[in-house]
């Protein structure tokens, strides 16, 4: 018992992270319509810059947080602004290449900076744990539900109720129609991909928070999971990338803490063979709409 | 000064002229008819007149201001506005959304005050959702207001995208086939809320169309294309029985 709530409760923390990045993925494919595979090194770079203002700043945590979330914001708007714009109306496999390549020069600058070995955090947001009967519930773990579950919220009621919502989804249904309605599109892509990299900024910390170490690769394996997550919830939907995102956290603790000792080494890949049956099952996503192609 | 001026305007695709020489005047308030066969080059010079192409040749002018290659946010939001042939609404948003779409850029409170909620973004929203009921209501879809765009019969969204270009409030509405696929019930009452809106909102309206009794029930003036190039035009009934205007629809 106690074993299976500690259980769900790894798995809700690392779902939570994965959600919030899944998020990004989304949000930007929604909108962009383009797959940024650079979201996931801007974790990274998030996570670095804790790492310098803790380690070798010995800044304040809420200053270094802050920190943290406007890095990552400015690093978003910078790598659509110099890289992904240019590229609007080009081929979509040209921007996946372009995203790719993005990734890798992310991780090369952090290598030449940090190096390739594993940094350790000093005593990032260590908030200890409170006693609940018998169990003991790290309190990091109610922040990051609890962070999770407020942005969640929040985002929801900005794309449904504000002027800048209602450009987002439309022009995540038709640019060029939203173009003519005077909405202006290149401005709508910007601030998505601004929401979307602040939010990898609060993955970054939380991710940190947890795990209080970081190398250059973090970022991009940790990402592709959230990728896959968000396609597992349904690329383009906020409730699906919330929906994936836990499902993954909870599938990776599950096959982690209950598996053999010989097959928890492999984990990931049982993780993603349920994914892919899910798949299967449902092209879509959980949540993703159908598309009926009208001939 | 005319609300629209068109001069000499012409495009080129490759070493095709889709659409050459145009020249048009419409008058303050006007219902002004294109037509042509198809592939006449008519929807062609409402991409030009809206900047999704940008003319080879010629120049254009609202109300005396040249809006020749300007982009299509900038020539909206100095008062053209449109529709299209083949309906674009926002299918995944509500009636009332796809209006306040078009309100948008109207809208001056900035992504602070909605962050931060302040009172002035509640007022805002409020007013604009108050005038995209207004708007609903005249086009008779308020009692659909939060139904999905996509679910609404064909004649009701050929009458939303009109309510959402009106939305963006616009001097000049372009109306790209407003009765493609209607019945002949459904272009009557079509017709009906043309003249409406004409009158309601002081507009001047320029249309492509197909349908010939549409354009001479409601069209003042017309010109005719073929192949890129101006036919006849001029008061309706005389530009549809120039012998090349009949030619060009009936053969020899």
């Amino acid at each position: 018992m106690q074993m299976l709530i500690s259980t769900l409760i790894d798995g809700l923390n690392l779902g939570s992270v994965y959600a919030l990045v899944a998020l990004g993925y989304s949000m930007v494919y929604g909108i962009a319509k383009m797959l940024n595979f650079a979201h996931g090194d801007v974790i990274m770079v998030g996570i670095y810059s804790i790492f310098v203002c803790l380690n070798m700043n010995s800044l304040p945590v809420p200053v270094t947080m802050l920190i943290c979330v406007a890095v990552c914001a400015v690093l978003g708007f910078t790598v659509e602004k110099l890289a992904y714009k240019p590229l609007r109306g080009s081929p979509s496999l040209s921007v996946l290449i372009t995203a790719i390549g993005v990734s890798y020069l992310l991780q090369n600058l952090a290598l030449l900076f940090f190096k390739s070995e594993r940094r350790f955090l000093q005593n990032f947001l260590q908030l200890g744990s409170i006693q609940i009967g018998s169990f003991e519930l790290p309190v990091i773990s109610l922040v990051i539900w609890g962070t999770t579950l407020v942005i969640m919220i929040v985002l929801n009621l900005l794309i449904k109720y504000t002027s800048m919502g209602r450009a987002m989804l439309a022009v995540s249904e038709d640019k060029g129609a939203a173009q003519l309605m005077g909405v202006n599109v290149n401005r709508t892509i910007s601030i998505t991909f601004v929401i979307g990299s602040a939010l990898a900024g609060v993955a970054a910390i939380l991710y940190a928070a947890k795990y209080q170490n970081v190398d250059p690769y973090t970022g991009s394996v940790f990402g592709i999971k959230a990728f896959a997550a968000a396609v597992f919830g349904g690329i383009g939907s906020i409730p699906g990338a919330m929906i994936g995102g836990l499902s993954l956290g909870l599938i990776e603790a599950l096959t982690i803490g209950f598996l053999p000792e010989s097959l928890s080494a492999v984990s990931d890949g049982i993780a993603y063979a349920l994914l892919v049956l899910m798949l299967i099952l449902k092209p879509s996503g959980l949540l993703g709409k159908k598309k009926v192609e009208k001939v | 000064m005319s609300m629209l001026k068109v001069e000499n305007l012409g495009i080129t695709f490759g070493g095709l002229h889709a659409v050459e020489n145009l020249n048009l005047e419409i008058e303050k308030n006007e219902l002004y008819g294109l037509i042509g066969p198809n592939g006449a080059g008519k929807t062609t010079v409402f991409n030009m007149l809206t900047g999704v192409y940008k003319p080879t040749t010629g120049k254009f002018w609202l109300d005396g201001e040249e809006l020749t290659g300007r982009s299509s946010i900038e020539i909206n939001r100095k008062g053209i506005a449109r529709t299209f042939q083949n309906i674009r609404l926002f299918g995944n948003m509500t009636v009332a959304e796809n209006v306040l779409v078009g309100l948008n850029n109207q809208m001056r409170y900035g992504l602070a005050s909605s962050f931060l909620r302040l009172p002035g973004f509640f007022k805002e929203e409020r007013d604009y959702s108050k005038r995209a009921d207004e708007l609903l209501a005249v086009f008779d879809l308020y009692d659909e207001r939060d139904t999905l765009a996509s679910n609404l019969p064909y004649g009701k969204q050929r009458k939303l995208e009109i309510a959402r270009a009106l939305a963006t409030s616009p001097r000049l509405l372009l109306l790209d086939e407003p009765a493609a696929g209607m019945n002949p019930n459904e272009t009557a009452e079509l017709m009906n809320t043309i003249r409406f809106v004409r009158e309601k909102f002081d507009m001047t309206i320029l249309l492509i169309e197909h349908d010939m009794r549409l354009v001479m029930g409601i069209c003042e003036r017309v010109t005719v294309l073929n192949f890129g190039t101006e036919l006849a035009s001029g008061e309706t009934s005389k530009a549809l029985n120039d012998p090349a205007v009949v030619k060009a629809y009936l053969g020899d």
